[in-house]
């Protein structure tokens, strides 16, 4: 793994008796591509204004190649920002607008120029330097923002939700297009959504944030098939989410019975939460399995079929290529690895 | 929307009758000799070429010197209070820019008799002087006092256009612009005030068209010998009587100023398209 470049610690911040933050540490690593992700005021775009420096946290600290920026102002940091939207300088045109950064350092003109050009054609914006910037579609200011940030060739991108204006399509082309670039310039992205397709696709690391709390830090797959409580479960994708109760190592007790698990590390008899994917289940013949229920409801969705399966204690939700006409009686069946061990969330409105 | 055009018409009408005729009679007026009868009209340039008599070309220049001396005092000023109160909560936004308007209520006459009782010989300040043991200044019928009276006059003039183009600016710019690397200084040059070039040429143009036609101020604060375009043309149609000559004296006038706007706006245009 590559080496930190920016340490959050303990980080807080008010705005007059609120608490948007409360406590962010977070390890941010040179070259990866990091997302924070959560529903809007979880304080995602506040931690990533404190690290652009238009915020100041109220306590903590931001260590930046070592050493304490968070009383540095934002003109003097090596960090760039690509804003939600956009804020391209109206009065300028494509090229001013990218060598604007350049020009404020007093760089050499002919230097500049190679710069700028070269942004340019990383962009996919080669010829567009005399084009006035109020009259570029969504996705080419999209792109003149990247250039203008990344021209200065910082140490970290942000990206304040740099996707939201945009239409689907051209949303899921600019995802792939970050990405690259990303990878071409080789440098850290800090990457802001509420939308956690775009962040599962997209990133090395995923922060999911709730109510200025860290609620789980890792690796797409980690945050998708081992979510940590209740709220990643029910944010990121849908799930079945169970109260049980931890046995033992590897063994969980909800809907009547026990089933084999691969979670540890829980007390005995701890109170904890199960999360079953719903394409992790699979509809058996009633004898085969030891929960049993009713197909209450069946909706095509294209590549399966959703599923609910009404049981004694509850309702689940099953994706399946398969189809079940309702009423028929059914088992439902999840191997020992389907089931994630969470711990129970000790706060209330976490999520659904 | 076709329909509603025919709602124009009563507006047309109105305003052919009270601006654009008696723009028409002015211009016949400077073209025409005096004691004209209505179907007997002798037309001169007689008059314009009056207008190039040393004496009266001493007064569109010492007009147009004071006019620019407080456009620009006005803008130093107006910018700044401009730019400090949009620096407030907009609660406390709207009762300063409420407090700049004020003075406007009041009729410029009275504002000016104001001035008067502050500055005469015996007035406010000169009597405060006094008594702390200086000499009192003679500020009455100077440039000063002119100058001054017209900025209090003009600087609304000049704050709102400039407060409304500051107000309505988007944020998120300034911090792109620190974000790139400029500090406060760099931002307000490169930004700030290249957003607000737009409010600051209308309050130039506004405060220029009023302190070149104004003509109480001068007059009260300037005393008899201080004259101005706006008293020339006021003393040929109320004093002196040559209709003809104080029409001539306000195409040029007029002229001028539309040359000065058409030429503000070229320089508007040519600062956006420079960059």
């Amino acid at each position: 793994m590559s080496e930190v470049l920016i340490e959050l610690k303990g980080l807080s911040k008010n705005f007059g008796d609120q608490q948007v933050l409360k406590g962010i540490d977070l390890n941010i690593r040179e070259n990866e591509f990091l997302t924070l992700l959560g529903p809007s005021g979880c304080g995602k775009t506040t931690t990533l204004r404190i690290i652009a420096g238009f915020e100041e946290p109220s306590h903590g600290e931001v260590i930046f190649d070592g050493v304490d920026i968070a009383k540095i102002p934002s003109y003097k940091r090596e960090v760039n920002t690509v804003f939600q939207k956009y804020s391209l300088f109206p009065f300028l045109n494509v090229y001013d607008n990218v060598a604007f950064g350049l020009k404020i350092k007093k760089m050499d003109k002919k230097l500049i120029e190679h710069k700028v050009k070269r942004m340019l054609k990383l962009v996919g914006l080669e010829g567009f330097d005399k084009r006035d910037v109020t009259k570029l579609s969504g996705g080419q200011q999209q792109r003149v923002a990247i250039a203008r940030a990344l021209v200065n060739e910082p140490k970290v991108l942000l990206l304040d939700e740099p996707l939201g204006a945009l239409d689907a399509k051209l949303r899921k082309e600019m995802q792939i297009e970050l990405k690259k670039i990303q990878k071409e310039v080789g440098i850290t992205f800090i990457f802001v959504t509420h939308d956690q397709e775009e962040a599962l696709s997209m990133s090395d690391t995923v922060v999911v944030m709730h109510e200025g709390v860290i609620q789980q830090v890792g690796t797409p797959e980690d945050i998708y098939n081992e979510p940590e409580n209740r709220f990643v479960a029910s944010f990121i994708g849908e799930s079945n989410i169970i109260e049980a109760t931890m046995i033992k190592d590897c063994l969980v007790s909800f809907d009547d019975y026990e089933f084999e698990c691969v979670d540890k590390g829980f007390k005995n008899n701890e109170a904890v939460e199960v999360v079953i994917r719903p394409e992790d289940i699979d509809i058996v013949k009633p004898k085969e399995a030891k929960i049993k229920g009713k197909v209450s409801s069946i909706i095509f969705k294209g590549v399966h079929h959703e599923i609910v399966v009404e049981t004694k204690h509850r309702d689940y939700l099953i994706h399946t290529t398969d189809y079940f006409k309702p009423g028929l009686e059914v088992g439902l069946k999840f191997g020992p690895d389907d089931i994630h061990v969470m711990y129970r969330m000790d706060w209330e409105n976490g999520g659904n | 929307m076709k329909h509603f055009r025919k709602m124009i018409w009563p507006y047309m009408i109105w305003a052919g009758i009270i601006v654009v005729l008696p723009l028409l009679m002015i211009i016949l007026y400077s073209v025409t000799k005096g004691g004209n009868e209505l179907l007997n009209i002798q037309f001169t340039f007689e008059n314009f070429k009056r207008m190039t008599e040393p004496i009266y070309v001493d007064v569109f220049v010492k007009s147009f010197k004071l006019g620019i001396i407080s456009v620009i005092i006005c803008l130093l000023a107006g910018y700044t209070l401009a730019y400090l109160i949009t620096s407030f909560s907009e609660k406390v936004q709207s009762v300063l820019i409420l407090v700049v308007t004020i003075p406007m209520w009041i009729n410029t006459l009275l504002r000016t008799y104001a001035w008067i009782s502050l500055l005469s010989d015996n007035g406010l300040i000169n009597t405060v002087l006094v008594k702390l043991g200086f000499e009192p200044i003679n500020m009455m019928y100077t440039d000063f006092a002119v100058v001054l009276g017209l900025v209090s006059d003009l600087l609304p003039f000049m704050v709102i256009p400039i407060y409304t183009s500051l107000s309505k600016m988007d944020h998120s710019l300034i911090e792109a612009a620190h974000d790139l690397g400029a500090n406060r200084f760099k931002t307000f040059w490169r930004v700030t005030f290249k957003l607000s070039i737009p409010g600051v040429l209308n309050g130039v143009i506004m405060t220029f068209l009023l302190s070149i036609s104004t003509f109480v101020i001068p007059k009260l604060l300037g005393g008899g010998q201080y004259t101005l375009i706006g008293n020339l043309i006021e003393n040929q149609f109320i004093s002196i009587g040559d209709w003809n000559f104080g029409s001539a004296i306000s195409v040029i006038l007029a002229f001028i100023i539309l040359m000065s706007i058409t030429f503000m706006k070229k320089i508007d245009k040519d600062e956006i398209e420079e960059e």
